[in-house]
């Protein structure tokens, strides 16, 4: 059975993903740390894009960039940044600079629980604005509305 | 992915959403929605219901109001308040579909440290 992924909005200029894995930190941390690891995932089969590269060097101060293929876009458009912090199993810092000024820096915390890991994933945008401009990005994508029930649930 | 979208997007509509997501912030204006999810109320009910002064309620009020999350009317001497559906939908599936892309990547880190695992 899969692990729940939650979305959680902090604020309006950061949000906040957590997911558990099955699996002790060390493996998680690898998975996020190599590219011939990290390639396997970080480009979903279902948003139909191709990743046509993967460097990384995780390091503090060093630098990854990714290069994806769209199929509705005749440029190929790369994802690039650095890592801030690198700190093995258990955080890694990075930004993401494609945007320019905008990008938000991304934090990976991992919490070693035996054989399961707790995941958070805290992303912090400079502004509401960036935010919501990297938010309307998401219209592109398919709908459901599972998140909407369990709000109005309570 | 984000940024290749981007470009199809309405200022108009991003300060919305920002209006929308700062509302939602706060608890008692989430309470305030779930609430009128089940019933309309008065300013007077909810302040009432959240143990709030009627100043207090108002602004919370106006918050949701100017988010575009709840409508209200005034009949006779009482502000009723109403659920502003179509906005809170737009707010919900945003979350919702960056949720389906963090998801969709974890599923598949699954299998990548299922793998690891055999190792």
């Amino acid at each position: 059975m899969k692990n729940d992924t939650t979305v959680e909005r902090k604020s309006e200029r950061e949000v906040v993903i957590t997911r558990t894995f099955n699996a002790p930190a060390r493996l998680v941390f690898e998975a996020w740390t190599k590219p011939e690891l990290m390639r396997r995932w970080w480009v979903p089969k279902s948003s139909g894009l191709t990743l046509l590269s993967c460097e990384m060097d995780v390091r503090t101060g060093g630098t990854y960039r990714f290069v994806f293929r769209n199929p509705s876009g005749p440029e190929p458009m790369a994802f690039f940044g650095r890592y801030l912090e690198v700190s093995p199993h258990s955080r890694l810092v990075w930004t993401n600079e494609e945007g320019g000024d905008a990008g938000q820096v991304s934090t990976v915390t991992l919490e070693d629980r035996g054989d399961t890991t707790r995941m958070v994933l805290h992303e912090l945008y400079p502004s509401g604005e960036a935010f919501d401009a990297a938010a309307g990005a998401y219209d592109g994508m398919p709908e459901s509305f599972d998140q909407l029930d369990e709000l109005l649930a309570g | 992915m984000r940024y290749t979208l981007n470009y199809m997007v309405q200022h108009s509509k991003a300060a919305q959403l920002d209006a929308a997501f700062a509302a939602l912030s706060d608890a008692t204006r989430r309470g305030v929605l779930e609430q009128l999810g089940r019933a309309d109320a008065s300013i007077t009910d909810l302040a009432e219901r959240f143990d709030m002064t009627l100043t207090g309620m108002k602004k919370h009020v106006a918050v949701l109001e100017h988010a575009g999350l709840v409508a209200t009317a005034k009949v006779g001497r009482v502000r009723t308040c109403t659920l502003g559906q179509r906005r809170l939908d737009e707010v919900t599936a945003w979350i919702d579909r960056y949720r389906q892309l963090w998801s969709a990547r974890f599923d598949e880190l699954d299998q990548v440290i299922e793998e690891l695992k055999q190792k």
